[in-house]
């Protein structure tokens, strides 16, 4: 199938003031995402936080634009476009946050949210905007009587429910869930993670799913990105990253999973060190520092992104 | 039809629940109630002064010439609170004068609060050297102490009622734009308002219908204090000769015109210094409860 989304070599650096009298830093964020997205899939992007996750949610947002690559969405070049067409692709693009109680403007009736995307991106009529609005709280699994409340009646969960039918009031193509379920228990968490499934089957929708709960990536994704420092390490399709991880950090990664299994013995891969600063990212590859497996060249060159049987990794200790 | 009959009484119960539980907090503050009752008070006399006046606020009894209040000697019950130095009765101009005084407060307040909302809105969203532009021309206002600020501008447009209105509101608007302007910024950095971008929602309904009703609460509270201080100003302004002008029954005016009889006649000084204090304490009071009542910060719950 034709993807909806392809980003080809995607980066966005920031530059950090220090001061009047030194040159700005360049804080480079995301360095070189290439990953392509089809109607129907969820992508996770994995990784710890600062590994430029939440960046690449606001570029596929079209928050903010990249420093260079290219974001194709639905054969439109987000670079190329005017507003006109910015404005198209926008529509077709929504997000869901991680905190349901800041995504919600506590001074707008849930009923107004849900009416706000159709009131500024159509011309329909008030009548067939709140019907809209009646029909897409049913299909998140709320009830007609929370149209006139407040968000600060609803609970977490409830809240995420609202959020995710905002997202859908304009039909999107490509829905980005920035660690949609993190902040919610255990139990909510399941809900709303079938909700969205359910959601996905009947719109045919590409998920873009950032977090860093494995567990939770290994139940909702079809493909899986593992970011370290701004770039991606490996990239495949989730049955082949949870059986045969081939990356170190990808390993190290899994192993730091709770299993519920109290006489598995299994060997933790631990990882010295910090996170590295994006400021000042270390020669070669940026994993190096802290790699159990480092060799020499990997202190000097950094390694491409490769086709490695069915994966896609970015290593030089690696090879087929 | 039950769709309907619930969204309209979910939404009456919402408003009333909303007002109830701002009633509980205001309450608990017993100063607060007290302001808010003599400013109601206060309210009610300027409105009816026609009927309540005993007499015009300018009209002269030659015969009774700085006549003492009513329970001193010489003092007689057609003059309740004496009358002046041209035989004018102090209760009818004090009664007159509560309208000048709400009518200052209500256009600076309202002058001051729509133009600092205006500017720290610009300021806080667009940030950079709009930002920049406009917090530094309110440094400059600020550097000044405001009554000689008001003063000077008082003096280029000429001593006028109106005239000092609009300087008071110009000293005190820098106030409203840095509250303003904080407010904006803290809203700016939150979800909401990242994900009503994502919506499509454009820069002016972004502005003004998603983030400004979000930053309306400090600004409430600093409208109803500074309430007093411009009247205080004005008062001021009057005394100084430079706000509203004789005959005009203002309470600063009447304090100045009243200065030489301080030692002889009591009542024409004290008097309308005994309305503007009790008035700007009220205020004051009410102000206080507002803040308890509306900040969050402040909240238990």
């Amino acid at each position: 199938m034709a993807p909806i989304l392809t980003a080809t070599d995607l980066s966005r650096h920031y530059e950090i003031p220090r001061g009047s009298f030194r040159n700005p830093a360049t804080l480079k964020a995301l360095r070189g995402a290439t990953f392509t997205l089809e109607p129907g899939k969820t992508l996770a992007i994995v990784g710890e936080s600062g590994c430029g996750k939440s960046t690449l949610a606001r570029l596929v947002t079209l928050i903010e634009e990249p420093t260079s690559g290219d974001l194709i969405i639905d054969n439109d070049n987000v670079k190329l476009a005017d507003a006109a067409t910015r404005r198209k692709i926008q529509r077709k693009v929504q997000i869901i946050f991680q905190d349901p109680y800041g995504s919600l403007n506590p001074r707008q009736k849930i009923g107004r949210a849900l009416e706000e995307p159709l009131l500024v991106n159509t011309e329909q009529s008030r009548k067939k905007r709140q019907h809209a609005a009646f029909a897409m709280l049913e299909q998140v699994g709320l009830q007609p009587e929370h149209y006139d409340r407040y968000p600060h009646m609803f609970s977490g969960g409830q809240r995420q429910r609202i959020a995710v039918a905002r997202a859908l009031m304009l039909h999107p193509e490509i829905l980005v869930l920035d660690e949609p379920v993190s902040a919610l228990d255990v139990s909510i968490q399941a809900q709303i993670l079938n909700l969205l499934a359910d959601l996905q089957d009947e719109y045919n929708l590409a998920y873009l799913f950032i977090s860093h709960d494995l567990s939770v990536v290994h139940h909702i994704a079809d493909e899986v990105m593992v970011m370290y420092l701004g770039s991606p390490v490996e990239y495949t399709s989730r049955d082949e990253l949870f059986s045969h991880p081939r990356h170190p950090y990808t390993r190290a990664l899994l192993s730091a999973t709770p299993v519920a299994d109290p006489f598995r013995t299994k060997e933790r891969i631990m990882l010295r060190g910090e996170l590295p600063s994006p400021i000042n990212p270390p020669t070669g590859c940026a994993f190096h520092p802290r790699c159990p497996e480092v060799m020499d060249i990997c202190r000097s060159s950094s390694p491409e992104l490769l086709d490695i049987g069915p994966c896609r990794i970015a290593c030089h200790a690696v090879t087929g | 039809m039950n769709e309907a009959t619930v969204s309209v009484e979910s939404r009456q119960s919402g408003r009333i629940a909303l007002l109830r539980e701002f009633w509980s907090y205001f309450s608990e503050n017993r100063g607060a109630v007290i302001g808010l009752f003599f400013f109601i008070g206060i309210i009610i006399i300027a409105v009816f002064a026609d009927f309540i006046a005993p007499h015009a606020p300018n009209q002269q009894f030659r015969d009774a010439l700085l006549q003492p209040p009513f329970w001193q000697d010489g003092g007689q019950l057609r003059f309740p609170l004496g009358t002046d130095a041209v035989g004018r009765d102090m209760l009818s101009r004090l009664i007159f004068g509560a309208r000048y005084s709400l009518f200052i407060g209500c256009v600076v307040v309202s002058l001051s609060l729509v133009l600092g909302i205006f500017l720290g809105l610009l300021a806080g969203f667009f940030g950079g050297k709009i930002d920049m532009a406009i917090m530094r021309l309110m440094d400059v206002v600020l550097a000044f102490p405001s009554l000689l600020l008001a003063l000077v501008l008082v003096a280029l447009l000429g001593p006028s009622l109106i005239n000092a209105m609009i300087a008071i509101a110009i000293v005190q608007q820098p106030h409203y734009v840095r509250l303003t302007r904080a407010a904006v910024m803290g809203e700016m950095s939150r979800d909401y308002v990242t994900a009503a971008r994502v919506i499509g929602v454009r820069t002016l309904r972004l502005m003004f219908i998603t983030i400004l009703p979000n930053c309306m609460a400090p600004l409430i509270v600093q409208a109803a204090r500074s309430f007093s201080s411009a009247i205080l100003d004005a008062a001021a302004l009057g005394f100084l000769g430079m706000g509203a002008q004789p005959p005009t029954p203002e309470w600063g005016t009447m304090l100045a015109e009243a200065r030489e009889f301080i030692l002889r006649a009591w009542w024409v000084v004290t008097l309308p210094g005994v309305a503007i204090l009790t008035t700007v304490l009220a205020v004051n009071l009410m102000g206080d409860g507002l803040r308890d009542a509306l900040d969050p910060k402040l909240k238990r719950s």
